[in-house]
């Protein structure tokens, strides 16, 4: 036996669990439930809802299994009779004060304290007095709050500080007279604040769009991946009929855990606004509707003619991706893009992707963030850079001296910073040091030798060992790894979009890029293939509708190269057709070849030609690493953000009547600013 | 005790005006954060609290409890939390005097229930009141560890015991004239020796 673990009996079965458990943990190990409402496996302990007691032989009193750790040979009994009436009569105090209102209650059907009591409460009320009645608090557009169902759990308070990092939320007053609140009745700074909706076990805080909206039983679930950031954390997507209710975290634990960001949980009703659902051809400058065959036919006549290009834009999955490279093959080689920002890459996948794997990021010791502003890019990431500062790692920051929910030390805005004396002998002490790249150098590196500099550095401050590769390159978008490793770009080096020859191309062929409303295509023929309508639209000359993400299948690699599938959620908007069926349908008419006939054929295709992109789930095997060249020379450019504003950040966003609402409530707050520490 | 008890509020109110601590109290407060392991500075709030209290015309605004969280370091909220736990903290302005009448068992034995009578009559301000002179604010308040002298009440920081409805009116006169008080027994009594 080894010295951690230790015997203890659960309801007379004898088990052997690791001694540093909690007794409600060794209970769950037994199989036995315990109930609880303030205990949360990610949160710290408060033991304050008491739900959660058992009987312990020899205890005089029933014990909060959440707060007692074990000890050798503990017998605990979960379903005697004194746990039983110790049960009721905690569910029957947290009553007194809850108000009757389940049936207009959002979290009716879910909720934690309605199935509880059903299990464990008694089944009328004693108590005769008026209950108490608590004001309603301003929490922000997304938090809906109706306080007086409050059970004070503090889970939300605990989530506040310790996961989302803005210590915002707290309990004022004390007995009768205690609330929850936030800070002056402020909202919520955070980009993770959504998921205290989630947290909440009973319905006060409850999804401000989703008010009202359906009951649990109504709604139809669809696994899929959040694309609104390249962490690719994994989401469920409820729906009823035709339409997307609501946006909820499935558990990863390996990308997500239990959060996602408020970007996916609350834009849907921008899926539906301003969508391109028919076809649209541009005449005398002004685009008007059309209709599929003859918007083809133009634009078959002429891809017979013209040179064309493609640009992938930010959301495209891998299937299209393929469809596109295997049509534009028909015309040459590098002919497809998805830098289209100027992303700057290597040849091989460990200079495009994010090297370490995500649940790693909190035990590291030095964190060097190099352009990258991780809050408002991919807030996961944020959330695991702020636990590895809660372990005491020091956070460095080169770029502009953006503000972060966790103290960094600036050390200026040119990659040369690196060469920092408090930097250098940081790193010399650290153990597993940490370096991010993020886009706003990443776009601007123009010369390779920076990039290869940057390995080196890494190497020669052993943040790539032999063992593993802390150096990562971080881009916001869902598309980019996975385009990349298909090879859908035009130049496998630094060599920037903008420097592409113009005279090369006649036609352009965008797939949700808004790239194509740059200046160097303005005399190319626009084709733009999409969902919404942006500037890319506005200014094409054909207008094609396809379908959302939430409307077709699909792959997509996350940002440390884990493939996952996007599943389909309801039928497209309008006339809107996948990409990849419109691809065929040219390719037909022009006698180029094109073989899959579904979109399983073209899956499979993709996954003979990449076998590595089929294994989803896992983190996809770096072939060849680069090489270390010993040279160390940074060119100097200037950091520019890719993501000013969170809640506008593309295309579905912008279009999001909640987002455009948080803008406004939140992003103008002042306390984002001056906000203490 | 209603929810207008100024120290049972969870509502707080700006003052309008800036607070930034006296040269004295930043002596005490340095004083104060000593007394903790580094790294611990934030246990100091509830004394820090005391002290913004007194600068403040003994209330906690929301000036104050903004300089205690920038002077520890630490959020908002959790001074605030603090400050709305512990019912000796004022979340609103009250009157230059703070009459705390003891209304628990052994002083309504001995009579609080006149003392309170008289004391509203003669400050003009009901319980959780303050007068239109902002002299007095009057407020019930659980036991105040005086028992054997009861009834008795607070005034600021000062304790008046055996008081009868005479003697009440009297102290209660003097303030009003700002004429000084015999603190403590009113009878004379020296500590809470056999009467």
């Amino acid at each position: 036996m080894s010295d951690d673990l230790i015997n203890i009996k659960v309801n007379q079965k004898e088990i052997q669990v690791d001694k540093n458990l909690t007794v409600m943990q060794a209970c769950e190990i037994a199989g036995e439930e315990i109930p609880r409402f303030c205990y949360h496996d990610k949160l710290s302990i408060a033991g304050n809802c008491r739900m959660c007691l058992v009987e312990i032989e020899k205890a005089p009193k029933l014990v909060s299994s959440c707060t007692m750790p074990l000890m050798e040979g503990m017998s605990i009994i979960t379903n005697s009779e004194k746990v039983n009436a110790g049960r009721k009569g905690v569910m029957e105090f947290l009553l007194i004060n809850h108000p009757l209102d389940c049936p207009i209650c959002d979290q009716g059907g879910e909720c934690d304290l309605q199935d509880q009591a059903m299990y464990y409460g008694f089944d009328k009320s004693r108590y005769k007095e008026n209950k108490r009645a608590v004001d309603n608090k301003n929490m922000g557009p997304l938090v809906n709050t109706i306080m007086t169902r409050c059970i004070h759990c503090t889970r939300c308070v605990r989530f506040a500080t310790e996961v989302a990092g803005v210590p915002e939320l707290g309990m004022l007053g004390r007995g009768e007279n205690a609330e929850i609140t936030t800070y002056l009745e402020q909202s919520i700074t955070s980009e993770l604040s959504g998921n205290v909706i989630d947290l909440c076990p009973v319905g006060a805080l409850t999804s401000k769009p989703y008010q009202f909206k359906a009951r649990p039983w109504e709604l139809k679930r669809t696994d899929s991946i959040d694309i609104f950031d390249s962490v690719g954390s994994n989401i469920r997507v409820d729906s009823r009929a035709e339409e997307i209710l609501r946006v909820t975290p499935r558990t990863n634990e390996y990308i997500n855990e239990e959060w996602i960001s408020d970007k996916v949980r609350f834009n849907y009703d921008g899926y539906y606004q301003q969508r391109i659902d028919t076809p649209y051809i541009k005449e005398n400058q002004k685009l008007s509707i059309s209709n599929w065959e003859e918007s083809l036919k133009v634009l078959k006549d002429k891809l017979k003619t013209l040179k064309p290009l493609a640009l992938i834009g930010e959301h495209v999955d891998l299937e299209t991706g393929y469809a596109i490279k295997k049509f534009m093959s028909n015309y040459g080689k590098d002919n497809v893009e998805c830098r289209t920002d100027n992303h700057a890459i290597l040849e091989s996948l460990d200079s495009y992707r994010f090297n370490t794997p995500l649940n790693d990021i909190e035990n590291s010791d030095l964190i060097i963030l190099l352009g990258t502003n991780p809050k408002i890019e991919t807030p996961i990431i944020n959330h695991k850079i702020f636990k590895a500062y809660n372990n005491d790692s020091k956070v460095f920051n080169i770029g502009e001296n953006i503000s972060l929910n966790y103290k960094t030390e600036y050390l200026g805005e040119s990659l040369s910073s690196l060469d920092n004396e408090n930097l250098i002998k940081a790193l010399k002490k650290s153990t597993n040091p940490l370096i991010i790249i993020g886009s706003a150098f990443l776009n601007k590196i123009k010369n390779i030798k920076t990039l290869k500099s940057i390995f080196s550095y890494a190497d020669k401050y052993k943040v790539i060992t032999k063992e593993k590769n802390n150096l990562n390159f971080l881009n916001p978008y869902a598309s980019r790894v996975g385009q990349l490793i298909i090879g859908n770009t035009t130049n496998k080096l630094c060599e920037p979009f903008s420097n592409l020859k113009k005279d090369n191309f006649e036609l352009v062929l965008s797939f949700g890029s808004e790239h194509i409303a740059n200046e160097q295509f303005n005399n190319c023929f626009k084709v733009y293939f999409g969902h919404h309508g942006d500037d890319g639209a506005m200014g094409s000359d054909i207008v094609l509708p396809t379908p959302l993400y939430t409307e077709k299948n699909g792959t997509f690699v996350n940002i440390e190269g884990r493939p996952q599938e996007a599943k389909k959620c309801h039928n497209p908007i309008g006339s809107a057709k996948e990409e990849w069926s419109i691809l065929k349908k040219l390719s037909d008419e022009l006698s180029f070849d094109f073989i899959p006939n579904t979109f399983e054929q073209l899956r499979s295709e993709l996954f003979e030609k990449h076998p590595i992109l089929s294994d989803y789930h896992e983190i996809i095997a770096v072939e060849k690493s680069t090489s270390i060249t010993p040279d160390i020379e940074f060119e100097d450019c200037k950091a520019e953000y890719p993501i000013s504003n969170f809640y506008m950040s593309d295309v579905i966003s912008k279009n999001s009547v909640t987002m455009a609402k948080c803008v406004e409530e939140i992003t103008s707050t002042p306390s984002l600013l001056e906000k203490s520490a | 005790m209603s929810g207008n008890h100024p120290g049972l509020s969870n509502n707080f109110s700006r003052s309008g005006e800036k607070f930034s601590w006296s040269k004295d109290n930043l002596r005490s407060i340095k004083n104060i954060i000593s007394k903790y392991p580094k790294g611990r500075e934030q246990s100091a709030v509830m004394p820090l609290l005391y002290l913004a209290q007194e600068q403040n015309n003994n209330w906690i605004s929301i000036e104050c409890i903004e300089t205690i969280a920038e002077t520890l370091n630490m959020p908002k909220i959790r001074v605030t939390e603090v400050a709305s736990f512990y019912s000796m903290y004022n979340t609103r302005p009250v009157g230059e005097n703070l009459v705390q009448i003891c209304r628990t068992s052994p002083c309504w034995l001995r009579g609080s229930n006149k003392i309170t009578k008289t004391i509203c009559k003669e400050t003009k301000c009901e319980i959780n009141d303050t007068s239109d002179d902002n002299k007095f604010t009057v407020v019930e308040v659980e036991c105040l560890g005086a028992c054997s002298n009861g009834p008795m009440i607070q005034i600021n920081n000062d304790f008046f015991e055996d008081l009868d409805e005479e003697s009440t009116k009297k102290i209660i006169d003097n303030i009003k004239e700002g004429k000084p008080n015999v603190i403590g027994s009113q009878k004379g009594r020296r500590s809470s020796e056999n009467a």
